[in-house]
């Protein structure tokens, strides 16, 4: 493998472990917060993409006349908005489920893994409603900027692909710096130290909680949409591999933190996309990309079982 | 003397749903309805004794239950059937008939065998990231499945329905039915005896304190990998039956993470601790399956909405950690239970 076509791979890693590190981002705080996988996730991710598709389906309507192509500030425009528009209804869908599913339950202190269910069920619910609403057919997603391939030295990358790794790692570093020096960040990780304290302390406890079931929809929102923008298929089962996928990542990072999500993506998404590179390689030709989903999950089970909380997770001492 | 209701009972129903099957009064597709009804109890009682009694979290059954669906069938189709990847049956087709239940077992072995791919790292890991290796190898199971080409790879492994027409030809009975019907019995009993057993204690106290069971002695890792071991070969004793199934074909998409949410469901919507609760809602799901079948798509909004709004009127399940003689204490006397107790009491 020569270093240029390495380089390629890696910028192929790098975009789709962006995705995976965006949604497990979800999971993680919402982890961190309540103790709870929120298994429906991956179909909020769902959720936002196909919100993102049809506000810009509509807005390009709105905007496009026959005669001319956009403009470049207009379809920026569109993209911007596409993109609020979607974080801000995806994140009230997620605290939607929140306030009618999961909150209802806490309350009567019914068990973690009744929520877990729960959470699985309402996953399996956005993906039906979802079908049979809209019906089996996948959708488009239109092209929202114009697609330019960049050449340098031998590597080709596309600019969406720089955008979406862009914009992936500058969302962790926003969202490193809000769960760091801000009064809510505080809140949150306070709550995950000790439910029982924080709310003597004034603790508002449930606005926080919706703050983070907030900003982890918000991101699988935002995930959604570059995803359309990268791939521009979109069907309503499409929130289901990718979410169980990014949820292992965030386990194998260390689940409950910022960083571990991150590398854990990032991870889950070298190992996949070199797995498909190695059997392209000539003495490699065995190693068929049907392995990619072995090896990785192979590769996940030796780390957790080495590092049973995961890269950066510290194991929680236990009083005896 | 122990009473003898529920034996009674037992028998009863084998006469009557086998009897019924052979005597065709019982179609085909209440047969197939019962037929499911037997494996998914089978599933849902021995996923229990993870979730529920041990307490952890295991979301990859369906992965074990395709190594026992796979191992078994294989057997049966090399050694009891014309197949063009195995050639000509092994051994007389008449041999199908004592040897079809062995061929159950070895896939009920082979199961609990990859059991231990869990049993393992359960030794220092719990809880969540237990549940992330379980889904790891519910993953790597179907992953190793598709890309073994000689027995189907993605497309599935077809040639039981010939086993089973063997067998039919042999002797004419309703022998998958018999066998699922002998399977689950066991299974329930299996369970139950070994939760009553000193080691199902120790399961128990794994549940409530593991760092406490450990000091009193018990040997945790022995019972996790009894446990995982137990469960796992009975969801693979599980699988076996249904390779089987008069579809005649399994092919790995059967056995994904829907398949494994489906087994949670029933364990959680029956109360997890529960043998009672499990075999009720591994019933009453297969039935509400069936019978919300003329919605088509639109049955998985109903059945997660249902199930959610379940969840809020009754958020431990049906029967919680209790069974139902606990419930219904009346039925004490009708399972037989009083002469245990009293032999309990004088110890």
């Amino acid at each position: 493998m020569t270093l240029d076509i390495f380089l390629q791979h890696l910028l192929n890693a790098l975009q789709w472990g962006s995705f995976y590190a965006l949604i497990a981002l979800g999971y993680t705080m919402v982890y961190g917060v309540l103790l709870l996988i929120n298994f429906a996730h991956g179909d909020i991710f769902m959720v936002g993409a196909y919100v993102g598709f049809f506000i810009a389906t509509f807005l390009l309507g709105i905007f496009s006349n026959a005669a001319a192509p956009l403009p470049t500030w207009a379809s920026l425009l569109i993209l911007i908005l596409t993109i609020l528009g979607s974080m801000v209804i995806t994140g009230g869908v997620g605290v939607g489920i929140e306030r009618v599913a999961y909150r209802p339950l806490r309350e009567r202190g019914a068990s973690r893994l009744y929520l877990v269910i729960t959470a699985l069920m309402i996953g399996i619910l956005l993906e039906y409603l979802n079908l049979s609403i809209l019906g089996a057919a996948d959708r488009g997603f239109p092209e929202l900027i114009q697609t330019k391939i960049y050449t340098v030295g031998g590597v080709s990358f596309t600019n969406i692909k720089l955008l979406v790794i862009g914009l992936a790692i500058l969302v962790m570093v926003i969202l490193e710096l809000i769960v760091r020096h801000t009064k809510i960040g505080m809140a949150m990780r306070a709550i995950s130290y000790d439910k029982v304290a924080v709310p003597l302390m004034g603790v508002p406890i449930n606005a926080i909680i919706s703050a983070t079931f907030v900003i982890g929809s918000a991101l699988a929102a935002l995930a959604g949409i570059m995803y359309g923008s990268a791939y521009h298929v979109l069907s309503f089962d499409m929130g289901i591999l990718i979410g169980w996928k990014a949820f292992i990542s965030a386990v194998v990072g260390g689940i409950g933190e910022i960083r571990g999500a991150m590398v854990g993506g990032f991870l889950l998404g070298f190992i996949e996309v070199f797995v498909v590179a190695l059997g392209q390689i000539p003495g490699f030709e065995w190693l068929s990309s049907t392995y990619r989903d072995l090896v990785a999950f192979t590769v996940l089970l030796v780390i957790l079982t080495i590092r049973p909380t995961g890269i950066f997770g510290v194991a929680r001492r236990q009083k005896v | 003397m122990r009473k003898l209701y529920l034996p009674l009972l037992i028998l009863l129903l084998f006469v009557i749903i086998i009897g019924g099957s052979w005597l065709g009064i019982i179609n085909d597709y209440w047969q197939l309805v019962l037929l499911f009804i037997g494996i998914n109890i089978i599933l849902t009682v021995s996923l229990n004794l993870i979730n529920g009694y041990m307490g952890e979290f295991s979301c990859g059954h369906a992965g074990f239950m395709a190594v026992g669906a796979y191992v078994s069938g294989i057997l049966t189709v090399w050694l009891f059937a014309e197949d063009k990847v195995f050639g000509p049956p092994v051994l007389p087709v008449a041999w199908a008939i004592p040897l079809f239940p062995l061929a159950l077992i070895v896939g009920a072995i082979a199961a609990s065998l990859v059991g231990l791919l869990v049993a393992i790292p359960s030794f220092r890991t719990r809880g969540d990231y237990l549940a992330i290796i379980t889904l790891a190898v519910n993953y790597i199971v179907k992953s190793a499945i598709e890309n073994m080409e000689v027995i189907g790879g993605p497309r599935g492994f077809v040639g039981m329905k010939r086993v089973m027409n063997n067998m039919a030809d042999v002797f004419d009975a309703p022998w998958l039915l018999i066998w699922t019907f002998i399977a689950m019995i066991a299974a329930v009993l299996i369970i139950r005896n070994f939760m009553a057993s000193t080691l199902g204690k120790g399961v128990e106290a794994i549940r409530e304190d593991e760092v406490a069971a450990e000091l009193m002695s018990v040997n945790t890792r022995r019972i996790k990998v009894i446990a995982f071991m137990l469960s796992c070969g009975l969801a693979g004793l599980a699988g076996g039956l249904f390779a089987h199934w008069p579809g005649g074909y399994i092919n790995p998409g059967t056995f994904t993470i829907l398949k494994s949410t489906e087994i949670m469901v029933m364990v959680y919507l029956g109360g997890m601790g529960s043998i009672s609760g499990s075999i009720i809602s591994a019933i009453g799901f297969t039935l509400l399956l069936e019978i919300l079948r003329p919605l088509g798509v639109f049955k998985w909004v109903v059945i997660p909405l249902l199930l959610v709004v379940m969840m809020l009127v009754r958020p431990t399940g049906i029967l919680g950690n209790r069974e139902l003689t606990d419930v219904f204490p009346k039925l004490r006397a009708f399972f037989g239970y009083e002469e245990e107790s009293y032999a309990l009491a004088s110890d």
